[in-house]
């Protein structure tokens, strides 16, 4: 195995996954080159609407004295240091408390110093995030905004931070939740009309620890009908719309229609927000909450993050508790995170991993709360690049920048080699069996009576049960359950099921094989495309899409390993496209230092979302220094 | 396709939509129409068990109306719709892919922590008495149970003209 092995041929030149460098096509995106990395000069290919380096202001806007050693991105980064905004202390009268509306584009970390220095109340920041669910509505990224409950929350944080009691990084911080977690006295539906007007008499276990926390809920997401999709196009509320669909940097972009009219063409072209944690991706990337839960079974987490340019996790399997979490694969689910950078992912996960009496999955190793290093020298790194991923769906965007991330890391002094998962190509045929054999199993609870809709036929127990599902499941869960159904009959039972997990131990032993040999992470891209528009992605039905739009993320799901994506650019559509880092098991934290490293390096840009939202404008008089909340 | 056209249409309000549609096919009515459960179909009564078992799909992929029947008495699901049954058969054919791969000699996995030993708590009794939050979801209640219709009846066979199963 060559160290350099994707294109043998071109010894010595940059990589160029089977296409000759000069074929290459030319994409406009803001990817530093890296030798460009140290000075202020602009990237060659900026991307209209995020600012070069050298424009981005120096911290002294916000009111504090210019740091004498230049502006702090190019400051060398101390391991661990906290945001420290004790300085923004600024003299003049009015100007004590910054700008709420700035608040909303950083990051969690920064939110919370904030909180903790008094320069923004809890009260005051749930009110903003409940009145930019407001205007957002037209998302339908929410299907329960809990507007009660959590300015109840944020009084009591208040009362805390008043007394120096906060109970951490997460105190009066706005969180909102998938609607398939169980969330005690708030209704949780799954998008589902078997669970309308279900309300839990129970916490999930990640809710709760969000909650003791000091968190503050906002919501429940909109997703698929049970979490089964890759578009958020399914679920009985209706489909979510991608923030981005409205975001300056793609309207720009957007080719003219033919025949305009002018409001009802605006919104005919929307894109879907990916799935099926889709409304909780809607939610964070129109900056409605800092942070959102969503489940992951088959790329759940990380799809919706990459069609809404946000960091999609997914957690090694056993680590973060599934109670509470409506079962949808029970041997592949785990909740997933979803916030707008990795230090904030790491804050999250370092609240919800660990050990649960309640859930004999979760391992019993000891978990503490973390924080990421700075990684600065990534020479000791080994990436791998898998060959299989090469797939001929993937959009020419997207494998260009993956070629750019993998040069990026070896330019930067780490090993990238090509590697071997030979069973790719079964992997979604056999994720596909597996999941439908377990979704026939746990919705079989769902008869109609002990919770959720019940049926008017009462002439016999079977006769309602069917009435009931037929009544309460739509055509994507019922094909489902059929499917599973099929595949665990008798006759069928070795030839699909056992043999579906026969080949499930062949991709894991893939996975292993790699590891062992000594790469560190996987790279990999997380969708086929950017995001595509509604329309468009109604042309197939559900399980076609899913299994075309899974293809890269679903087999982190039967190994268990963790993986996340993470936004790297903006397409010539002006879309977020992601790419995936997959780590070892149970080395998450490893993971997600990479993953931190690499943000650092691509400069994701910020939304916006101006045209839609007054309190904007306040956000973009300063967005300079909202590029800067991404570089902690 | 008119399912289809439906659902790009009408979103909010297909689950109503569905109700009706449903309520019109035959297997609804079936239910429906039968006051006391059974209507002297005595060979219905026998369980699903004792008849013999449905054939696998033929070599082409069509599935039988025998193996519809018999998913949906064994899902409590119905297909709904010929497009459903297609759907079922490009999920078997797509499935069938995996007899390419060679798994001699491969032990089935189950579970990815199948190597660790996962946490087993102590047959305590630890929390429970909760009787009035597990019965506050249900929508037939009396006292503290959970009211069934009766049980026991088969569910009525579909009938010749079944319009989703292929001839």
């Amino acid at each position: 195995m060559t160290s350099r092995g994707l294109d043998q041929q071109s010894q010595g030149q940059v990589r160029s996954f089977g296409v000759p460098v000069s074929a290459r096509p030319t994409v406009s995106l803001p990817v530093s080159a890296p030798c460009r990395w140290g000075g202020c000069a602009a990237p060659a290919n900026r991307v209209p609407g995020s600012l070069p380096r050298s424009e981005i202001r120096p911290i002294e806007t916000l009111g504090v004295e210019a740091l004498a050693d230049g502006p702090r991105w190019l400051r060398p980064c101390n391991a661990g240091a906290d945001v420290d905004l004790s300085a923004h202390q600024s003299p003049g009268p009015g100007v004590d408390r910054l700008n709420t509306s700035i608040m909303l584009g950083r990051t969690l970390r920064e939110v919370s110093a904030a909180l903790k220095h008094g320069q923004i109340t809890p009260t005051e920041l749930c009110q903003k995030c409940l009145s930019l669910i407001k205007k957002t509505k037209f998302l339908n990224a929410y299907i329960t905004v809990s507007e009660e409950v959590a300015l109840k929350q944020a009084e009591e944080s208040e009362k805390r931070y008043k007394q120096g009691q906060s109970l951490g990084d997460l105190d009066g911080i706005p969180v909102a939740v998938k609607d398939n977690f169980s969330t005690s006295g708030i209704e949780t539906t799954c998008a589902s009309n078997m669970l309308k007007g279900y309300i839990p008499p129970y916490n999930a276990t990640v809710v709760q620890k969000l909650l003791d926390q000091g968190a503050l809920l906002m919501g429940k997401t909109n997703l698929d009908e049970f979490a089964m999709g890759s578009g958020s196009t399914d679920g009985v509320f209706g489909a979510v719309k991608n923030p981005w669909s409205y975001s300056k940097q793609h309207r720009e972009k957007r080719p003219l229609k033919p025949c305009g009219d002018g409001d009802g063409d605006e919104d005919s072209s929307w894109l879907i927000a990916g799935g099926s944690s889709g409304g909780s991706a809607a939610a964070v990337a129109a900056l409605t909450c800092f942070a959102a839960l969503g489940s992951d079974t088959g790329g759940s987490t990380r799809n919706p993050a990459a069609h809404c340019g946000l960091v999609g996790f997914k957690p090694s399997y056993g680590l973060v508790s599934r109670h509470g979490l409506i079962p949808l694969v029970n041997s592949m689910d785990v909740p997933g995170i979803l916030t707008r950078c990795v230090d904030d992912t790491a804050i999250v996960l370092g609240i919800l991993a660990g050990h649960d009496p309640k859930d004999s999955t979760t391992v019993q190793d000891p978990v503490k709360p973390f924080v990421l290093p700075n990684l600065t020298d990534v020479s000791k790194l080994c990436i791998g690049i898998p060959k299989e991923y090469l797939v001929p769906e993937l959009s020419g965007e997207v494998r260009s920048l993956w070629s750019q991330a993998a040069d990026l890391f070896e330019s930067q002094g780490a090993k990238v080699i090509e590697v071997s998962l030979p069973h790719t190509l079964y992997s979604i045929v056999c994720y596909h069996v597996l999941c439908t054999s377990e979704v026939a199993s746990n919705m079989a609870r769902f008869d109609g009576l002990q919770y959720g809709h019940r049926s008017a036929i009462s002439v016999s127990t079977e006769a309602m049960y069917a009435a009931t599902r037929r009544e309460g499941f739509n055509d994507v869960v019922r094909g489902r359950i059929l499917s599973g159904n099929f595949f665990l009959l008798k006759e069928n039972y070795e030839n699909y099921f056992i043999k579906a997990q026969k080949v499930r131990r062949l991709i894991v032993n893939d996975f292993l094989n790699v590891f062992n040999s000594g790469v560190d992470v996987l790279l990999t891209p997380t969708t086929l495309s950017e995001a595509v528009p509604y329309a468009e992605f109604i042309k197939e039905d559900n399980r076609t899409r899913s299994a075309q739009d899974d293809i890269f993320t679903q087999a982190v799901n039967m190994a268990g390993l963790p993986a996340v994506s993470i936004p790297v650019a903006l397409s010539k559509q002006g879309l977020p496209v992601g790419l995936q880092l997959i780590g070892r098991a149970f080395c998450d934290q490893q993971l997600l230092t990479i993953a931190k490293w690499f943000e650092k390096q691509v400069q994701f840009p910020i939304i916006q979302l101006q045209e839609f939202m007054d309190d904007y404008s306040s956000v973009l008089d300063n967005q300079k220094l909202t590029s800067v909340s991404l570089q902690q | 396709m008119l399912a289809r056209t439906v659902r790009v249409r009408l979103r909010a309000p297909l689950g109503r939509l569905r109700e009706f549609a449903s309520k019109a096919d035959p297997w609804a009515k079936a239910w429906g129409s039968s006051a006391d459960g059974g209507q002297g179909q005595e060979a219905e009564r026998a369980s699903p068990r004792t008849r013999s078992t449905p054939a696998a799909p033929q070599e082409g992929g069509r599935v039988s109306a025998e193996l519809i029947e018999h998913l949906q008495r064994l899902a409590l699901v119905d297909f709904g719709s010929r497009e459903a049954v297609a759907r079922l058969e490009k999920a078997i054919a797509f499935a069938d892919r995996l007899h390419a791969v060679d798994t001699d000699g491969v032990e089935p996995m189950a579970s990815v922590l199948e190597d660790r030993c996962v946490y087993l708590r102590a047959d305590n009794v630890g929390e429970g008495s909760c009787a009035e939050e597990v019965l506050q979801n249900s929508r037939h209640i009396v006292e503290e149970y959970f009211v069934a219709p009766p049980g026991n009846i088969p569910l009525p066979k579909l009938g010749k003209q079944d319009p989703f199963s292929h001839s």
